[in-house]
């Protein structure tokens, strides 16, 4: 199913603008990703589509050619994960998992069937029987997402379906609910504040701040070519290089940096892993912090520019607390974006 | 020395407490079963003033049955949606309406007899019919029903559950019957417990709204009192006791499995 929001915003009664008009699309099998931090929008967003939010006067809703903005929630035939799962305490895994089944007026051996198969999917047969409570927070977030796949929804909504997980649990479950959402072949929109999260599930990216979507595009697309300041620290955590820029060079407290392009106007981004540490690089910083992580040092750097730089630094050793190293920053790493007033 | 002597006198307290509670109890109920109070245990024991009792007071017996029913019946009618809109909608508004919902508990019965009196005794055929009582019993009971199942439902997110139901595709109705109702039961089954278990042995209100063709099991108890035998009304407390002991055990045991889940 193809989704299409026109002019879709959401004011509440006491003012607040917690959804710009906002336009979207999302293509059939695609998987969608609202990310941005908590209050930007994303979960009215998504409670609009569910049809659990009624939008404002001039949004339209469209489910491929069908027009819901009107319809109410449980004619929607939307599957929607909740951030607390919100399984039903009364009922057995089998028995919330055929509940969808059972609203739609399927024969009994029909729901059997159909539930079989989902548990089967979800790898969740040796827990058929058991209640709710007896369950982890791994095998509850599976048992929200049988749920909500078992009456073939048009449209799957799922509101940070993880963060209720421990962090190792999280990211075990992140790869296997990617993997799950393509075996489905579902439309899905996926809300989050985890960027990691957004790019490992995520077809497309819609990155939201303050009520509005400000980028959409792939991972890979809004990790290279971020086109604001917000964008830019959200995806990849990219740090603003203040300086004064003359014509191709950047005057740093720490040197100076040659620009691939005219600076004048721009905030100049970089990420961590292109500030590399060279004994013949132009700039110099102190070191403040080393914190080993494995595979690679993350370093902080003071004295750079005014705030802390990091740096990964993939060298067997690592500088000491208080050296003064050398940095280099190729330039085609450099991210170069207009101005922006109480950007990051 | 000195601890085992605190647990002496510890243990004797403990049990001069039970004994001032239970042996009046036990006494007046060896009285009802007793052939001559006056003459002591010696006199044998029977169950003639228990078939005696019967014979006077099945009928107030029976109403106080018939009414707890009905009451039961209306507080669920009235307080299981009352307590679901007070949960849906919290805010200062539901507070108050939850007070004013339990004001009963704060109004003595008599008052609140004398108020139903005033309204209605001029209506005669409600003010001699037994639903008179009954609407006495509703409303003095409610509270109880209305708290009781509020207390499970404010412990649930019951919105967000809903919602989920909704997503299946369960209309407002079917959400009630389906989600609602199920995960209310501990508390609908400790407030109707305690609806039935008040109603049977409420005294106060039903003693100034009965006539003399209407005497409940509590109202009877003290007619047994006042022109009886003793014999006679103390087989009928022990009846009373057969009655209300299980269900206050019931009560209880609900009470305190609903509390349970409301934490």
């Amino acid at each position: 199913m193809t989704l299409r929001l026109t002019h879709t915003a959401k004011t509440y009664p006491d003012g607040t603008k917690a959804l710009l008009p906002t336009d979207l699309s999302v293509e059939r099998g695609e998987i969608v990703s609202l990310l941005g931090p908590s209050g930007c929008g994303k979960t009215t967003l998504l409670r609009i589509i569910a049809g659990l939010e009624t939008p404002d006067a001039g949004s339209d809703i469209w489910f491929d050619d069908d027009n819901v903005t009107a319809l109410p929630v449980e004619r929607r035939q939307v599957g929607m994960v909740f951030q607390s799962y919100a399984l039903f305490p009364n009922m057995s895994v089998r028995a919330n998992i055929g509940y969808g089944l059972k609203m739609q007026k399927l024969s009994k051996p029909e729901i059997e069937a159909r539930v079989t198969e989902v548990l089967e999917m979800c790898q969740l047969q040796p827990f058929a029987g058991r209640a709710i409570t007896a369950l982890s927070g791994g095998q509850r977030q599976r048992v929200a997402l049988a749920r909500a796949i078992a009456p073939r929804p048009r449209l799957l909504l799922l509101d940070e379906p993880l963060s209720a997980l421990d962090a190792s649990l999280r990211e075990a479950l992140r790869d296997e609910l990617a993997v799950l959402l393509r075996e489905f072949d579902i439309t899905a929109i996926f809300v989050t504040h985890d960027q990691d999260e957004a790019m490992a599930i995520a077809d497309r990216v819609a990155v939201m701040s303050q009520g509005r979507v400000v980028q959409s595009g792939t991972p890979e697309d809004l990790y290279r070519n971020p086109n604001s300041a917000f964008v830019a620290g959200f995806v990849g955590n990219a740090m603003a290089l203040r300086g004064r820029a003359d014509g191709t060079a950047l005057h740093l407290d720490g040197g100076v940096l040659s620009l691939p392009s005219d600076g004048g106007g721009q905030t100049v981004f970089v990420r961590a892993e292109d500030v590399r540490i060279n004994d013949d690089g132009p700039l110099h910083g102190k070191v403040e912090t080393v914190t080993f992580l494995g595979t690679h040092y993350r370093i902080n750097l003071s004295g750079v520019t005014s705030n802390l730089l990091a740096s990964i630094h993939a060298g067997q050793e690592a500088p000491e607390v208080g050296e003064t190293v050398k940095l280099s920053i190729k330039p085609e790493a450099l991210m170069l974006l207009p101005n922006e007033t109480g950007g990051a | 020395m000195f601890k085992s002597k605190t647990k002496i006198l510890q243990l004797a307290v403990t049990l001069s407490a039970c004994a001032f509670l239970l042996v009046p109890t036990i006494l007046s109920v060896m009285a009802g079963l007793t052939a001559n109070y006056f003459k002591g245990i010696s006199s044998g024991l029977t169950l003639k003033w228990i078939y005696q009792v019967w014979e006077l007071y099945a009928d107030s017996i029976f109403l106080s049955l018939w009414l707890a029913f009905a009451c039961l019946i209306c507080t669920l009618i009235i307080g299981l949606p009352a307590a679901y809109g007070l949960a849906r909608n919290p805010g200062w508004l539901s507070r108050l309406l939850e007070e004013f919902i339990s004001l009963p508990l704060a109004v003595p019965g008599l008052a609140l007899a004398l108020a139903l009196l005033q309204l209605y005794g001029s209506m005669k055929g409600f003010r001699a019919s037994w639903t008179f009582i009954l609407v006495g019993h509703v409303l003095y009971t409610l509270p109880f029903m209305v708290r009781s199942i509020l207390a499970v439902l404010a412990a649930m997110d019951l919105k967000t559950l809903e919602e989920g139901a909704a997503t299946l595709g369960a209309s407002p109705w079917q959400r009630f019957r389906d989600i609602v109702v199920p995960n209310a039961m501990p508390g609908i089954l400790a407030g109707s417990l305690t609806v039935v278990t008040l109603s049977i042995g409420e005294f106060n209100l039903t003693w100034m709204l009965h006539t003399p063709y209407l005497k409940t099991l509590p109202v009877g108890l003290a007619d047994s009192y006042a022109s009886m035998r003793l014999e006679i009304a103390s087989a009928y407390t022990l009846v009373f006791f057969i009655l209300i002991v299980p269900l206050l055990m019931a009560m209880q045991w609900a009470s305190a499995r609903a509390q349970r889940i409301a934490q």
